[in-house]
């Protein structure tokens, strides 16, 4: 099986893709019956330092309904100059520049190591990215400083000829004109009235009378990027201004009594960025980046009123329908993130409060543009400051790690139709010969809009098999997929992704063992987590839950090894072994349990595990646990209570946090000071490798985790205590003998208990 | 404890010398039987008063009735200082008596002696004399007494019975009576003194030999010098002395009086002026007198308050109000006052005493809720009063209550000034407070229309410069040492931009608003401050103002929504204030109260042309009712260059209190001194916000109807935004039921406001009016002046309703009607086509035909609408003295200048007969001053003036005199400036030459000749009053 294993490496590290199956069942009724369905995580934008862009376009097939791109799948007659299509089978020919082609001429989209290519489009005017930072103003005094001083901060890491603009709101909304000299100047809008693009064009002197265009057009072309230029200014030319403005950014003038929340206006300070840029650069990269520090709590959008006394809706509130503003200000959102990702601009959220932010009804607004969100305690926090820092950081070419406006099109053979995606896209609502009837996440189309991505977004893709039953493939064929991602880059080059991959088909009934052979657990187990948790926006978690469970049990029947009604004989192969286990901890997981979890939280939780890749996906499901003891180098261990042992370290990896928890007796030794006796030096070693490790995570990620330090009976422990599965608790404790771990006092199902009944039901012929 | 402040003050501490002594009887007004106890005695003047004011004569001494007159000046030096007096008490009251004793028929030989001489000069002065005269008529009481004996004898006596009663005092019917003969005297019937025109006289002929025949001046005058003295000699003959000079048979018809009419001979409003300032000016009027006519308004006197409010604030289209309602009917005299409750006190006179009586605040009727004032009478040895009101008992608070003394009156009488003075303020306690909050200190925001003429004319610059050096001098309360006002600022096209000038701010933030649609206020903190901690930044901002939009070519403006936004930052700052907003074009740009231009001069002479004086839209009428629910004032500098639409851009100025401004044709360098003036002016003068007005009657009449620059939302309740020293409220009296002649009728304003400084206030004025049921007394204590402020309010608020033919018709009619009910009931039986003018209304006619030409009420395309809606709106607002010179400009004969005095010289009619080719005059009628050029004016004149050697050189576009170093320009620049003083209008300067085309709008303001745009002359209205007249006597 290393085998498989290896190639899906590969597979990975050059295509950025991920399936589900990799040798697929032929018959439409076949792969139904596999429970897992045909699918992929796609990283469109992997990081691929080994593959610089060709600096041409790509060549078309001719056949309108297709368009694929030519690939090394693709049948060549050299002499001829002929290409034929591998999806439609249409022959073209090649353009006017392949006349030199030939077998030992051949253009790199023709070599098969080149399945993944990207080309640079020269044509089309570049324009410059753009930045708008929104600022909410009704912030505690030195969180306002903090987040004043990150921006300011921000503002030597764009590029310089990058447009920045700036928005602060409060109970009004604040668009601040950025090149007047002397006398700072901002234009502003009531934070309760909810304007239409139009409007706020017109308000902002935005839209371009027919008069002062005719003067123009004879003498100055060039007028109309000046347009907005009083709004939006290149970085280089007015940081200094910028700066001293955010200097002077003061709070929300607007007293607030006793017993009241500020009156914050988000909703319309999101409107009027969605607007102003709308108006000004519509299909250019461009980030509207939210600072809010509550929730809003006037004009459309608001969440919450301004009475302390009634608090922020809970999940008891909602499932209650008690949740006043939810539903329209979810409303508010949605119609802002959609016209925010038509215009292919993305809506970061950095939401720090102690309290929810309304993270809930903004979610959309980034999950739908592909933008980032940020949830923490304070802009105050370092947790903040690096995230936000984060987001500039550049790789290996000195090129930010941001794409915007991409459009994903998904081209298949023909025995395979594209059923939907999940991930931080949009439909383009494209219809084509390869879109299926039935929908899976987002689907009914061929293209999807993605307004901002880095090379960790990645999205989940379903497929169907079309292909009858009667209608067998031909031994050796093989089904091929074309992603074809057109992006703006970082550079603000226009660029184009092509992967094409293929993989073969296989009989389910007579080649079943391939096919098992084939699954990818990993891919398999996040791909029905992004099934799970997109159901779980819409239905309740229940039902979701037992969705999961069915499928589990109809995969575990399909491809286990028993004997009907005896347990105790179920066995399942090494590729199936682990994904049980997945499920019982996605189960767990705050992306399906909104116990303990506010809204906000929930919807954070989700935003991030529907756009990370699949290693940091599985540590979302399945967090991660080493052990640092005197007993031997790091290990990890069993995500288990009976990991947690009074001599060992333990560093938990949740994505989002990152826990390091002292057992009992390391505790007691570090608080006897035994680090900073020189004897003890190897202690002191041990007491630093976790963090050094933790230090480099903490390095890496995005967003940067929250970081706990605790020891055995620290309050913190909480969040190991409740990820370790419970096979110690207070109910069994004393069934478990000698090796003794932490009990956890939970009611909640073991991995042991979930197990057995999983065997039981699975082998039963009953369901 | 401020009323111990308050009794600490000097006039109040003394104690009353004469309190002890002064007999037993009712009131402090003595009154002449009493006056052989000298020096305690109160007032003689009282039943005097009355009687004296018309019958005063300047003239020499008077040797008769010398025991009278030496016991009332005895009482005069007693007396006066234990009233509240101005800064020199004793003197003052000493002179104010002195005019009595002129007054005295001695005098009368010397005027006649003059008069027989048929010279112009004298006839005028004869006329005048004679229509003063009239008020000598009391000899005609005595008919067969002695000339001197009688005048002054005579009333004393008959008042001495009634006197004993209270209140009777102040009724001097008798005495009264005599003065204006007619009705009020039933005695002599044949004592008519009347200034009138005459029809053919029977004394005509009587008295047409003496004068030169030939001369239908002299014809004219000497009946009416016959009349003055006529009572004397001849028993009260006289039935015509307003001298109408024609002969008899002229008379028989007015058509044909009107071709050989002289107009030196109908009466002239420069010699009852005169006549008044003669008698009356420069001395002491008391207001201890129920029902006293008080000197004209353009007679310069000391007014110290004794009881009632000074004229200054209220005056009254007659003190003597009928008893019942058929007799006002009868008369259709209008009731009203007209009110000016800010009014500006000359540094001579005493200011307003300030009542506090902490935590209870006011003592008030239970009943009427009227304010403790002297009409107040304590009983039952001052545990109760009795409301002078509403007649209710009401008890006395504890905190309140004081002993009586053996006359009734409170021990401390003289140690409060609700007690003793007709005006005075409280302090008003929380429960006269908003939300019951003490008020925040007002706030005043500029508001500068920044669009492309305005930057282009540099009218922005020149505002923003001035407002660094005039900001200084806000308003601010007498003992603080900085105004508690806060300043915000606010420029606009199109859109709104609003300036945070927060004092830590380095330079100044500007926030545009774009949502005009629906304005409202983008910052709190920092846009109200206070000046002189963000000066700097203030400065600043007002350096930048005019660069910021330099290059600005924006057209379009707005308007409603610049007002919504001053309100809603006043409001948002929780305090009243006010706005200037400098505006110059019709706003056209898309918001609310957007308007078009609807000048359409093809309504005018229809029924549809009210629609010009109405607003175009509702919008402001809306937002003006919310200005004022919130003490928003707004004050509107306009500079229009074409149609701005006053009528609709006016009305929330004038809703809220505010004053509307208006410089056409904006000339940085013809026009900058006249606005500049009139910003200071306006920044400085004392004014009082979120004012609520309650006039409070005594039973049996109410205040019916409000002119002004007022909102009510109720029939009681006059409110205002703000109110300012040149804002009068004319107030219309109706009768509810008959009113009593003991009783009289009583007046009290109440304003409710809030100080500069932030203090809640209530300021009273109290007033005392006679009743009577004698026509004659009614029209005996008329004040033309008053009455014209009233007709002109009333028409020009008809305006928007009545078609303009009708309002003219109604005014003729009523001015026909007043005078026939007079002649019909109160003058002598004369010939049908005799004309007998009133003494009191004798230059009705005149200022009544003033006011039918003035061009609101002139139906003429010529004239522009905006100026007409203007003008409306200026007259709406204006107090006496302003309408009066408004209505009949002030014309001086400069050349005639003498260098060395200081005083004016005497102004001339207003008519182009008047002036002389030889002169130079000078015209002002509060907006306008004209200087007139006669082509052979003197040279040394002209030089001395303009510094130019001829009249050639002089050049017509300067609108300030240059400063030549010589007597003639100094001289004349000091009247100017005389002028200009009271006036709260900046008035522009005008050259014209004459026979140069500027002439034309010269002509317009000489009111007596006919009109350019139409408007009878004088002597033609004054032929159709006549002809009216004749018809309803018929």
């Amino acid at each position: 099986m290393a085998t498989y294993l290896e190639f899906i490496q590969q597979n990975e590290e050059r295509d950025g893709v991920r399936f589900s199956w990799n040798v697929w069942p032929s018959s439409r009724l076949e792969a139904t019956r596999m429970v897992v369905p045909l699918a992929c995580l796609l990283t469109p934008l992997k990081e691929r330092p080994d593959l610089p862009p060709v600096q041409y376009e790509p060549v078309l097939c001719s056949r309108t309904t297709c368009r694929a791109i030519l690939n090394p799948l693709c049948q060549v007659d050299y002499r001829a100059k002929l290409w034929a299509c591998n999806f439609c089978f249409q022959r073209n020919q090649f353009p006017p520049a392949y006349t030199g082609i030939s077998e030992v001429n051949q253009p790199a989209e023709l070599m098969p190591q080149f399945s993944t290519i990207e080309y640079v489009i020269q044509r089309g005017a570049q324009s410059p990215l753009i930045f708008l930072y929104v600022v909410d103003t009704c912030l505690e005094e030195d969180d306002l400083q903090a987040l004043k001083e990150s921006l300011q901060m921000s503002l030597s890491l764009l590029p310089p000829d990058a447009l920045v603009g700036l928005i602060t709101f409060g109970r009004m909304v604040q668009v601040h004109e950025l090149s007047c000299e002397g006398i700072s100047k901002s234009y502003v809008f009531r934070g309760t009235k909810d304007l239409t693009a139009k409007q706020i064009q017109d308000m902002l002197g935005l839209t371009k009378p027919a008069m002062p265009m005719q003067q123009a057009r004879p003498g100055q072309p060039q007028e109309q990027p000046f347009v907005s230029s009083r709004f939006l200014q290149p970085v280089h030319k007015i940081d200094m201004n910028l700066t001293d403005l955010l200097g002077e950014l003061q709070r929300d003038p607007w007293p607030v009594t006793q017993g009241k929340r500020p009156l914050r206006s988000t909703g319309v300070a999101l409107s009027i960025a969605v607007g102003l840029l709308e108006g000004t650069f519509p299909n250019t990269g461009a980030r509207i980046m939210l600072f809010t520090g509550g929730p809003p709590t006037q004009g459309p959008g608001m969440v919450v009123g301004d009475e302390l006394k009634v608090p922020i809706r809970s999940w008891h509130d909602i499932e209650k329908d008690n949740a006043r503003f939810m539903k329209k200000a979810t409303k508010h959102y949605e119609m802002l993130a959609n016209r925010t990702a038509t215009n292919g601009h993305c809506i970061d959220i950095y939401a720090c409060a102690l309290d929810q932010t309304g993270l809930l009804e903004m979610k959309c607004c980034a999950n739908l543009t592909g933008g980032h969100m940020v949830m923490g305690d304070s802009f105050n926090t370092s947790l903040f400051k690096q995230t936000f820092q984060r987001i500039f950081s550049k790789d290996f070419n000195g090129d930010f790690r941001m794409a915007f406006g991409a459009t994903l099109e998904v081209k298949t053979s023909r025995e395979l139709k594209v059923a939907g995606a999940i991930g931080p896209c949009v439909s383009l609502n494209v219809k084509g010969p390869c879109v299926s009837e039935n929908e899976l996440g987002v689907g009914g189309t061929s293209q999807w809009k993605i307004c901002g991505l880095d090379p960790t977004s990645t999205l989940g893709i379903y497929f169907e098999v079309v292909n009858q039953h009667n209608a067998p493939v031909p031994q050796g064929g093989r089904g091929a997929i074309q992603f074809v991602t057109q992006y703006q880059h970082s550079s603000t080059q226009r660029r184009i992704r092509v992967t094409t991959i293929a993989r073969n088909w296989a009989d389910a009934q007579s080649q079943l063992r391939h096919i098992e052979a084939a699954f990818d657990q990993e891919a398999a187990a996040v791909l029905m987590a992004r099934l799970g948790v997109f159901r779980a926006e819409s239905e309740e978690g229940p039902d979701v839950l037992r969705w999961l469970d069915r499928q589990l049990i109809r995969l575990c029947q399909k491809f286990g090894q028993y004997n009907k009604e005896d347990p105790t004989s179920f066995r399942l192969s090494d590729s199936f072994s682990l994904y049980p286990q997945f499920m019982f901890h996605l189960r767990r997981s705050p992306f399906l349990q909104v116990f303990n979890n506010s809204p906000d939280e929930s919807s954070y939780y989700r935003h991030h595990f529907a756009r990370q890749d699949l290693t940091q996906s599985l540590i979302m499901i399945q967090p991660i646990l080493y052990s640092y003891s005197f007993h031997g180098p790091p290990e990890p261990v069993l995500l288990d209570s009976s990991s947690i042992l009074a001599d060992r370290i333990l560093l938990m990896d949740t994505f989002f946090q990152i826990v390091i928890y002292l057992g009992e007796t390391i505790a007691q030794w570090r608080k006897a000071g035994y680090q900073d006796m020189p004897e003890y030096e190897n202690f002191k070693h041990l007491l630093q490798a976790p963090l050094d490790d933790a230090q480099e995570i903490l390095q890496a990620r995005f967003p940067m985790p929250r970081y706990i330090n605790t020891e055995h009976g620290g309050s913190q422990a909480r969040f190991l205590l409740s990820k370790v599965n419970p096979s110690q608790t207070h109910n069994n404790l004393y069934a478990w003998g000698q090796e003794t771990g932490a009990p956890i006092l939970t009611d909640d199902v073991s991995l042991q208990v979930f197990m057995d009944h999983l065997k039981k039901l699975a082998v039963s012929s009953a369901c | 404890m401020s009323q111990q402040g308050y009794v600490a003050t000097p006039p109040y501490s003394q104690s009353q010398p004469g309190i002890g002594l002064s007999p037993p009887h009712y009131g402090h007004y003595g009154d002449p039987s009493h006056a052989g106890s000298p020096p305690g005695m109160m007032k003689p003047a009282g039943p005097l008063g009355a009687a004296a004011p018309g019958g005063m004569l300047p003239q020499g001494p008077s040797p008769p009735g010398p025991h009278q007159f030496g016991q009332n000046g005895a009482h005069a030096q007693g007396h006066p200082p234990q009233r509240f007096p101005g800064p020199p008490p004793v003197n003052s009251a000493a002179s104010s008596y002195a005019p009595y004793s002129p007054s005295t028929p001695s005098s009368y030989p010397s005027p006649a002696s003059t008069s027989v001489i048929a010279q112009l000069g004298h006839q005028l002065s004869a006329m005048h004399i004679n229509s003063y005269g009239s008020g000598m008529a009391p000899p005609g009481q005595g008919p067969p007494g002695p000339p001197s004996a009688p005048l002054f004898q005579g009333p004393p006596q008959p008042p001495q019975p009634s006197i004993m009663q209270p209140g009777s005092q102040v009724l001097p019917p008798p005495p009264t009576t005599a003065l204006n003969g007619p009705g009020a005297s039933p005695l002599p019937p044949s004592t008519h003194r009347q200034d009138g025109l005459p029809g053919p006289a029977p004394l005509n002929a009587q008295y047409q030999p003496p004068p030169p025949p030939g001369q239908t001046l002299g014809t004219g005058y000497s009946p009416q010098q016959a009349a003055n003295y006529g009572p004397q000699m001849a028993g009260g003959q006289l039935s015509y002395p307003g001298g109408f000079p024609g002969g008899p048979a002229q008379m028989a018809g007015p058509p044909q009086l009107q071709k050989k009419l002289d107009p030196d001979s109908i009466p002239s409003p420069i010699q009852v002026i005169e006549n008044d300032r003669a008698t009356r000016g420069g001395q002491v009027y008391a207001t201890n007198t129920r029902g006293q006519v008080p000197p004209l308004v353009t007679t310069d006197c000391v007014i110290q308050d004794q009881g009632n409010a000074s004229p200054r604030y209220i005056r009254c289209t007659t003190y003597c109000f009928p008893c019942t309602s058929d007799m006002a009917k009868q008369a259709q005299i209008p009731l009203a006052a007209v009110i000016k409750p800010f009014a500006t006190i000359p540094s001579n006179e005493t200011p307003l005493f300030l009542v506090n009586h902490g935590e209870n605040g006011p003592v008030r009727c239970n009943r009427c809720k009227a304010y403790m004032c002297p009409f107040m009478q304590f009983i039952e040895g001052g545990r109760r009063y009795q409301c002078g009101f509403c007649n209710c008992v009401n008890d006395v608070p504890p905190f309140y209550f004081q002993h009586l003394d053996h006359i009734g009156r409170r021990l401390d009488h003289y140690e409060k000034p609700e007690l003793s003075l007709g005006s005075y303020e409280y302090v008003a306690t929380l429960d006269y407070c908003r939300k019951n909050k003490p008020p925040n200190p007002p706030a005043f925001i500029f508001m500068i229309d920044v669009s492309y003429s305005n930057i282009k004319n540099g009218l922005v610059k020149l505002i923003c410069e001035e407002l660094k050096t005039v900001l200084e001098k806000l308003p601010k309360e007498e003992q603080e040492d900085t105004s508690a006002i806060r300043v915000g600022f606010i420029t606009y096209n199109k859109v709104l931009h609003f300036f945070n000038v927060k004092s830590n701010l380095a330079q100044p933030q500007m926030m545009v608003v774009t949502d005009v649609g629906e304005v409202f206020v983008p910052l709190l903190d920092g846009f109200l401050v206070n000046y002189q901690e963000s000066q700097s930044v203030i400065h600043n901002l007002l350096d930048q103002i005019p660069e910021m939009f330099a290059d600005s070519n924006e057209n379009e403006t707005v308007f409603a929504p610049v007002i919504q936004a001053g309100m809603e930052a006043l409001q948002a700052a929780d305090c009243p204030g006010k706005l200037f907003i400098f505006h110059s074009s019709l706003p056209t740009a898309e918001a609310p109260g957007k308007l078009k231009n609807r000048d359409d001069k093809k309504l005018i002479n229809t029924d549809k042309e009210k629609i010009l004086f109405q607003p175009q839209t509702n919008v402001y009428d809306s937002l003006a009712k919310d200005c004022v629910a919130h003490g928003c004032c707004v004050t509107l500098f306009l500079f229009p260059s074409q149609y701005v639409d006053v009528a609709s851009l006016g009305l929330v100025p004038q809703l809220t209190g505010g004053t509307l401004y208006k410089y056409n044709n904006f000339q940085m360098h013809m026009d900058s001194q006249q606005f500049l003036n009139d910003l200071r002016n306006d920044i400085e003068k004392k004014i009082g916000f979120d004012a609520i007005m309650r006039v409070r009657t005594s039973t049996g009449f109410r205040a019916t109807d409000f002119f002004g620059g007022i909102f009510m939302n109720n029939t009681t309740d006059v409110e205002m935004a703000a109110i300012d020293c040149d804002k009068a409220v004319t107030v219309e009296f109706k009768h509810d039921d008959k009113l009593g002649e003991d009783s009289g009728a009583l007046i009290q304003c109440a304003v409710l406001y809030t100080t500069v400084g932030g203090q809640r206030r209530l300021r009273i004025h109290n007033l005392s009016l006679n009743c009577s049921s004698q026509l004659a007394d009614l029209y005996k204590s008329c004040e033309t002046d008053a009455l014209i402020n009233f007709f002109a309010k009333s028409a020009f608020k008809a305006v928007l309703h009545q078609p303009l033919k009708v309002i003219r018709e109604i005014l003729v009619n009523q001015t026909a009607h007043m005078l026939a009910c007079y002649r019909k009931n109160c003058a002598s039986p004369s010939a049908a086509s005799q004309l007998i003018l009133p003494d009191s209304m004798k230059v009705l006619p005149v200022y009544m035909n003033c006011l039918l030409k003035n061009c609101v009420l002139l139906s003429r395309p010529e004239i522009s609408t905006d100026e007409r809606a203007y003008q409306r709106q200026l007259v709406m607002t204006m107090g006496v003295a302003d309408s009066q010179l408004f209505f009949y400009p002030q014309l001086l004969p400069i050349h005639t200048l003498d260098v060395k005095s200081t005083t004016l010289p005497a102004a001339i009619r207003c008519s182009e007969s008047r002036l002389s080719e030889e002169g130079i005059f000078l015209l002002a009628n509060g907006l306008n001053m004209f200087l007139w050029l006669g082509v052979s004016s003197p040279p040394e004149l002209i030089q001395g003036i303009f510094n130019v050697p001829s009249f050639a050189h002089v050049s017509t576009d300067m609108t300030l005199l240059p400063e030549v170093g010589n007597p003639y320009s100094q001289t004349l620049r000091m009247i100017m400036s005389i002028i200009q003083q009271k006036r709260p209008y900046s008035m522009k300067l005008t050259i014209v030459k004459q026979r140069e085309q500027p002439e034309m709008v010269f002509r317009q303001f000489l009111v007596e000749d006919k009109g350019l745009y139409g408007g009878s002359s004088y002597v033609d209205f004054l032929c159709c009053v006549h002809k009216e007249i004749c018809q309803l006597l018929n």
